[in-house]
């Protein structure tokens, strides 16, 4: 199939930013949308131009640094799938499609459709860990889980911190990521200990760097590629209120 | 010259406490005076930097990713081994020990496999503290299963997200030393070689992924944990991004470079689906728990649907031929019987290139729901690249390079032949011998980062009190001025060729001939092509833009040359060991019956090479491996 791409370009951070227009010509239904990238890139260098900067690694759906908005819609809105496992099977010939990078002031544009998305990083940094040192831990099977809170930690450690929820939000906030870190760790016994803390130190990273308010839209969860329940978000909505009765 | 290998004396068992009480240890006020530039941010990195740190080191970190969290330890799905007989079926420190030194085909060093395996356990317990969800029983404790190449349940998962949650577990222990500002960490930085001093490692210089600029980083030990060389291949299951710079520029600064041709091929990927293709993906070994593996009997069937061709039609080769280990046979062997049924023309899908991996009985034995609980994530993935359905028709795989076994040598200490540099998980060469058993990765990066080189690091410093030198010191001034030159040259080539396009020649040469079987013929003619086509990238390549910005294209024609040039060393190394043995097969050293035929009198050392220069062949070391405690038998598996 032949496409017509329209592709946001931008130097760097300071410079502005325009649309450019790219022909994807004969492109196989077994593509992914990358690999459908990367050939148009193997063409613009064979004209001597700069190649279309994109953020990927693993192309597994796993390493979270694959990061477009397609067609207005980060990672593309096929459910629980990230850029990378898009496939151009969903696409039809004669289609144009519209690839930005994610927008967020949290998210500073690196170049073209690379952000620095940084912040996320200060955020875990602020208290998305156990305080424990190597060496020392108990035996694993000393503290028995039970298999449902296991399995609903599992389920918001699933987060890839791709950053998909911000771009989504129309207030570009990061309450998801947020909320998936401090649930798996403040479900667990193991992470118990630092509960109100967590809470209370990742929301104020997250105030400081600059992401919006939640007002519980759910388009966070309609874009995450691992399916990241909005419940998360209540938990750490109860996790913050509580810590922040009883105060520090 | 012989190498040692620094295996304390001592009964096996008693080596490692033996050789933790000789070590040195360095005062803990003393520590914050000793800086360790840690570069590399996966399992062995990260575990490494947080616990270094903990200790009062002043570590700084560097990744090529946007964030320490990315690292290509993060895809690893399956799980994670460790010696804890939790399943009570068993299990030991010596029965792991065996499995990893067996399956490793008498090639890795005694005393490090068995470390590993004394390890395991902490290693999980650490995990479970730092929060990592690890799959439970209902009762509440850890749950296991098997993996390929052994009989008993060790292996540990977090889902099929095992990889990414002992990432994400060390990488909040790295982010919390970060935020206390023990660890600098240096993201979107690729470093581009090493300075050696005196003989010392003393510093890295690197490059800054986004300004282009060139810097130095001054140490008083560098460690590599910059993982695996697979790419080489260019088509592969490791990320875009994983590369050999690091160890390969370290190799030319004097680190000799151990046993490059034992390079691990996957038996369960998705196959190539065509000329565009970026990587492989992997399907993990756990698969094989349940998966049945087989091809069409006759070759007329191999087009035909599958519900149309009867059961007695079916050769379950895996079963057949393995009675004992079946579809948990290891990965060299079952990749070897996948493609020897390909090569026989059973194979199925496009190009005759695959076989199928059927989970029709296991549905019928468990129960959908029950497969989905296992394996839900592995069928979407499967789903989401290839449009199919396995949960009703059979997934089709293809075996693919998927972990490279050599590496930078390293002693004991996990240190490299140079004093000072360190080399941690899959860079260095040192536990898995020629072939690596599943879930034996995570469990060596994360016992070199947590649990060895604390340790090890310590008795350097304090018996080697390392001079410092600053990045002011004229030799680093040097280096940086060498890869100032290097990345001009690369710019002002504009050639008509991409890197991509040269690399993914380099890598078709290459699973061609020195894939999973190898003549000496084939080799030859490897070694007279790539220094041609290394020649055609130098004269030919092609990268636009400039250097003082984001530049991809710079980024990975720099890998690509590493490329070339490392390419010849595995087929040399291939070349020389005229046995077969794990991943390397030669196909003049076989059974009668097509297994591998190993040659303990002439080849049970490690090969390691030392650089010579540009313009000269390079010379091999042998360090000898010596067995104290097992004896080396036939690897078998029937
Ligand atoms: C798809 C897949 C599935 C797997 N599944 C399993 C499994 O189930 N069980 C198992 O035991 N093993 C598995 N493995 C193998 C295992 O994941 C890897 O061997 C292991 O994670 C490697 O860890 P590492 O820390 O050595 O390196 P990596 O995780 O590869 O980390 C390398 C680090 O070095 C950095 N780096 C590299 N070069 C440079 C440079 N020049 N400058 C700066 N930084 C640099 C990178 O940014 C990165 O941070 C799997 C592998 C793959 C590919």
């Amino acid at each position: 199939m032949n496409l017509t791409l329209k592709v946001w370009r931008q130097k760097n951070g300071q410079a502005p930013g325009h649309f450019e227009t790219h022909q994807a010509k004969a492109v196989i239904e077994d593509m992914s949308f990358l690999e459908m990238l990367d050939v148009v890139n193997e063409g613009i260098l064979d004209r001597g131009q700069e190649p279309i900067a994109f953020d990927s690694d693993c192309r597994e759906g796993i390493c979270g640094m694959c990061s477009l908005v397609i067609n207005g819609i980060p990672h593309g809105g096929h459910q629980g799938t990230a850029t990378c496992q898009l496939h151009m099977r969903h696409f039809k010939d004669g289609e144009t499609i519209t690839i930005e990078p994610w927008r967020a002031k949290a998210f500073p544009i690196v170049r073209d459709l690379v952000t620095n998305r940084g912040a996320f990083d200060r955020i875990i940094q602020a208290g998305g860990f156990v305080s424990v040192n190597t060496g020392g831990a108990p035996d694993g099977n000393a503290l028995p889980v039970s298999k449902t809170v296991a399995d609903t930690s599992m389920d918001a450690a699933a987060c890839i911190g791709c950053g998909a929820c911000v771009a989504a939000c129309k207030n570009a906030s990061a309450m998801l990521f947020v909320a998936a870190k401090a649930s798996q760790l403040n479900l667990l016994p193991q992470g118990k200990a630092e509960k109100d803390r967590r809470a209370l130190s990742m929301v104020e990273q997250m105030d400081a760097e600059g992401f919006g308010n939640c007002t519980v839209t759910g388009s966070c969860e309609a874009v995450c590629p691992k399916e990241i329940s909005l419940d998360f978000i209540t938990r750490l909505n109860r996790d913050f209120g509580i810590a922040a009765v009883k105060g520090r | 010259m012989t190498l040692d290998g620094k295996s304390p004396s001592g009964p096996l068992a008693a080596k490692w406490d033996k050789h933790k009480f000789d070590l040195k240890l360095v005062n803990p006020a003393n520590k914050r005076k000793f800086e360790v530039l840690v570069v590399g941010s996966g399992l062995a990195g990260a575990s490494a930097a947080a616990s270094l740190a903990e200790l009062g080191y002043k570590v700084k970190c560097f990744c090529f990713q946007d964030s320490p969290r990315r690292a290509h330890s993060i895809a690893a799905q399956g799980g994670i081994n460790a010696a804890k007989n939790y399943p009570n079926d068993g299990d030991s420190v010596y029965r792991l020990f065996y499995d990893t030194i067996k399956g490793g085909d008498f090639r890795a060093r005694e005393a490090n496999v068995y470390r590993l395996a004394q390890v395991s356990g902490s290693i999980i317990d650490q995990c479970v503290a730092q929060g990592v969800p690890f799959a439970r029983e209902y009762g509440g404790l850890l749950a296991n299963r098997s993996f390929g190449g052994a009989q008993v349940s060790r292996t540990f998962y977090a889902r099929g997200q095992t990889g990414q949650q002992l990432l994400l577990g060390a990488y909040q222990a790295l982010s919390r030393q970060i935020g206390l500002g023990t660890v600098q960490m240096f993201p979107r930085t690729e470093m581009l070689d090493l300075v050696v001093i005196d003989g010392q490692a003393k510093g890295i210089v690197v490059r800054d992924l986004v300004t282009g600029e060139i810097s130095s980083h001054a140490g008083d030990a560098v460690v590599l944990a910059t993982g695996g060389y697979g790419n080489v291949f260019f088509l592969s299951t490791n990320a875009k991004g994983c590369n050999v710079t690091a160890t390969w520029r370290a190799y030319k600064k004097g680190a000799f470079f151990a046993n490059p041709c034992y390079t691990q091929i996957h038996p369960t990927c998705i196959p190539v689906s065509g000329e565009h293709q970026s990587k492989l993906t992997l399907m993990s070994e756990s698969l094989r728990n349940d998966g049945r593996v087989w091809a069409p009997k006759r070759k007329e069937d191999c087009a035909q649907p599958v519900s149309s061709i009867p059961e007695s039609e079916r050769d379950y080769f895996l079963e057949r031929k393995y009675p004992s280990f079946g579809n948990l046979a290891p990965r060299d062997i079952s990749s070897r019987s996948a493609k020897e049924v390909c090569d026989e023309g059973r194979g199925v899908g496009p190009g005759g290139l695959g076989v199928y991996l059927d989970f029709a009985d296991a549905i019928k034995r468990l129960g959908l729901n029950v497969v989905r609980e296992r394996y839900g994530n592995l069928f979407d993935m499967y789903e989401k690249i290839t449009g199919e359905n396995a949960y009703e028709r059979p997934m089709r795989i293809y075996p693919a390079v998927h972990y490279t076994m050599g590496g930078t040598w390293v002693d004991y200490n996990l240190m490299s032949t140079l004093p000072g540099l360190f080399v941690l998980g899959e860079a260095n060469f040192s536990d898995h011998g020629a072939n690596r058993l599943g879930a034996s990765a995570l469990m060596q990066g994360l016992a070199d980062g947590y649990f060895v080189l604390p340790y090890t690091i310590g008795n350097y410093f304090a018996s080697t009190k390392p001079v410092k030198a600053p990045t002011s010191h004229p030799e680093f001034k040097k280096v940086e001025e060498n890869i100032r030159l290097f990345t001009t040259k690369l710019l002002s080539i504009k050639g008509k060729r991409t890197p991509t396009s040269l690399h993914r020649e380099l890598g078709k040469l290459l699973w061609e001939k020195c894939g999973m079987a190898r003549t000496e013929a084939g080799l030859k003619e490897a070694l007279r092509r790539i220094p041609e086509l290394r020649d055609e990238f130098w004269k030919n390549v092609n990268v636009t833009a400039e250097n003082g910005e984001l530049n991809q294209a710079l980024e990975y024609a720099g890998r690509v040359a590493d490329f070339m040039e490392f390419a010849e060393l595995l087929c040399l190394d291939a070349l020389q060991r005229r046995e077969s043995c794990g991943g390397h097969f030669r196909e003049e050293f076989q059974t009668p019956d097509g297994e591998a035929r190993r040659d303990d009198e002439n080849f049970s050392f490690v090969a390691a090479w030392e650089y010579q220069g540009s313009d000269k062949a390079p010379v091999m070391h042998q360090e000898p491996l010596v067995y104290e405690e097992v004896h080396m038998s036939t690897r078998s598996y029937k």
